[in-house]
């Protein structure tokens, strides 16, 4: 098995005439949990599309299970959720498991799995344009636990969700990881990066930190993320 | 290519518009609706619905074609379902040709239902065989619903998409040969009509009203409208982009 399921280095990302990744480097242990934090604005959601493969103007190096992003044999081994739900609103749970089971190649039995991971099996009928904004997101990840895949990158999954379902949703990440999957997670909730084990903290285009919540903690003297959060950005620009 | 892809990419299409009666009843209705609209207008001109009904036979059902799937790929687009899509293994192509397998067999009923209102219910004169005029008009739809998906697979917005109708449609529609025949153009115009999908579509028709069997003329017109299908889906999954801005 690879150390690290994901390896960035030196990357830059244009969009438009603008540069909004300045050169991010950064790996991610397989069978981790990792959170990608920052605020709105800062780049989460397109590291998180340069990993998928997704992003145009990618320069630098991100290598993802050993493959260049976006290499057409990885496909399918990385579970996919975008901040919006990314299913069919005028079909049902199932039906957009199904879809996307039979586009995998996944046994439709792994449809009934993935809806119990998410906590849906209630929902499982409902169309999806009927359920609640937190109901919707989970449809969405649950399409990207089909298949087992060996890296989930998540951009904001617990957004709107309950405290209890937040909860439950971390555990499930957890179990996940103990399962031999990688996470990269990210979130501008400052709240969820203790239950990480390790934490990338982002703000415009450049990563702040790249360590356990632990570990940050204790090199800038606080106990309080959101704390070391501002001293980091204190820091960077007094040496400047 | 994966025929499974294809195939999971159609049922859901068909899924998806089965819920959805507005634009089932648009793209079956409303092609026999305006068929016998046009019989209407034209009831005192004896011998002009003779004349004109068999084109419309392929361009009303195209023209509804093409608008419904114009913003199809767009909507997937913007809901982010093409985004995960694009991290699974589908290729671009069985995304679009899932989408013109859906979209060809609506053309089926769609044809059935307007060719039999036009020669049943309108009495329209052909001196070819109804079933072959059906064969024809589905392959029109199906041309529609190609062009429609080419179309959204180059524009950026769904606001876009809306404004292909008028600029890829229109022009076809008035140099098809149904307002003037083909070779009563300007030369320059006639040469122009000679390289648009549609033309071929209603020399088609007007091929099978003659008379002359898909076996003889109609049916190199028909190849021709295949061709333009086939090259329509496959422009148009060059054109989708995986990695985007």
């Amino acid at each position: 098995m690879m150390k690290n399921a994901v390896s960035c280095r030196e990357v830059v990302v244009v969009r438009g005439d603008r540069e909004v990744l300045h050169g991010v480097g950064f790996d991610l242990r397989t069978g981790s949990v990792t959170g990608l934090l920052g605020p709105s604005g800062c780049g989460k959601t397109t590291l998180i599309r340069a990993i998928g493969g997704l992003q145009a103007k990618v320069t630098g190096d991100v290598s993802v299970l050993g493959l260049p992003a976006g290499a057409s044999k990885l496909r399918g081994r990385i579970g996919y959720v975008t901040q919006e739900p990314s299913v069919y609103g005028d079909l049902t749970v199932t039906e957009n498991l199904r879809f996307f089971a039979a586009v995998l190649g996944v046994a439709s039995s792994d449809v009934e799995r993935v809806i119990e991971a998410v906590d849906l099996t209630s929902h499982a009928g409902s169309r999806v344009d009927r359920l609640s904004g937190g109901q919707r997101s989970r449809a969405s990840l649950a399409a990207a636990l089909l298949g087992s895949p060996e890296l989930l990158v998540l951009d904001e999954p617990t957004v709107g969700l309950d405290p209890v379902l937040r909860r439950d949703l971390w555990e499930l990440f957890h179990k996940l990881a103990d399962d031999g999957a990688t996470l990269l997670v990210s979130s501008h909730v400052m709240d969820e990066a203790s239950r990480c084990d390790r934490l990338l903290l982002m703000r415009d285009g450049d990563l702040l930190a790249d360590d356990t919540p632990q570990g940050l903690l204790d090199s800038v003297g606080t106990d309080d993320i959101e704390q070391a959060f501002l001293t980091l950005i204190d820091r960077k620009a007094g040496a400047r | 290519m994966t025929p499974r892809v294809t195939f999971a990419v159609a049922a859901r299409v068909l899924a998806q518009l089965r819920r959805d009666h507005r634009t089932v009843a648009m793209l079956i209705v409303l092609p026999a609706l305006l068929v016998s609209l046009m019989w209407w207008i034209f009831h005192d001109s004896p011998g002009t619905f003779d004349r004109i009904g068999g084109p419309l036979l392929a361009v009303f059902p195209a023209i509804i074609m093409f608008v419904v799937t114009s913003v199809a790929t767009l909507r997937e687009r913007s809901s982010g379902t093409l985004s995960r899509l694009f991290t699974m293994p589908m290729a671009k192509l069985d995304f679009l040709l899932g989408y013109a397998l859906a979209f060809a067999l609506i053309a089926v009923v769609q044809a059935l239902v307007v060719v039999s209102i036009a020669l049943y219910l309108l009495d329209l004169n052909i001196q070819g065989d109804a079933w072959q005029l059906g064969v024809v008009a589905v392959l029109d739809g199906v041309l529609g619903a190609a062009l429609g998906l080419f179309a959204s697979a180059f524009a950026a917005t769904e606001f876009q998409a809306v404004q292909m109708m008028p600029a890829v449609m229109i022009p076809q529609i008035l140099l098809c040969g149904l307002l003037v025949p083909r070779d009563q153009l300007p030369s320059v115009l006639h040469a122009v009509s000679d390289v648009l999908p549609l033309s071929y579509a209603v020399d088609a028709v007007i091929g099978v009203a003659n008379g002359n069997g898909l076996a003889s003329g109609a049916g190199g017109d028909a190849l021709v409208v295949l061709a333009f299908v086939l090259a329509a889906l496959g422009l148009g999954a060059a054109t989708l982009k995986r990695r985007t801005a």
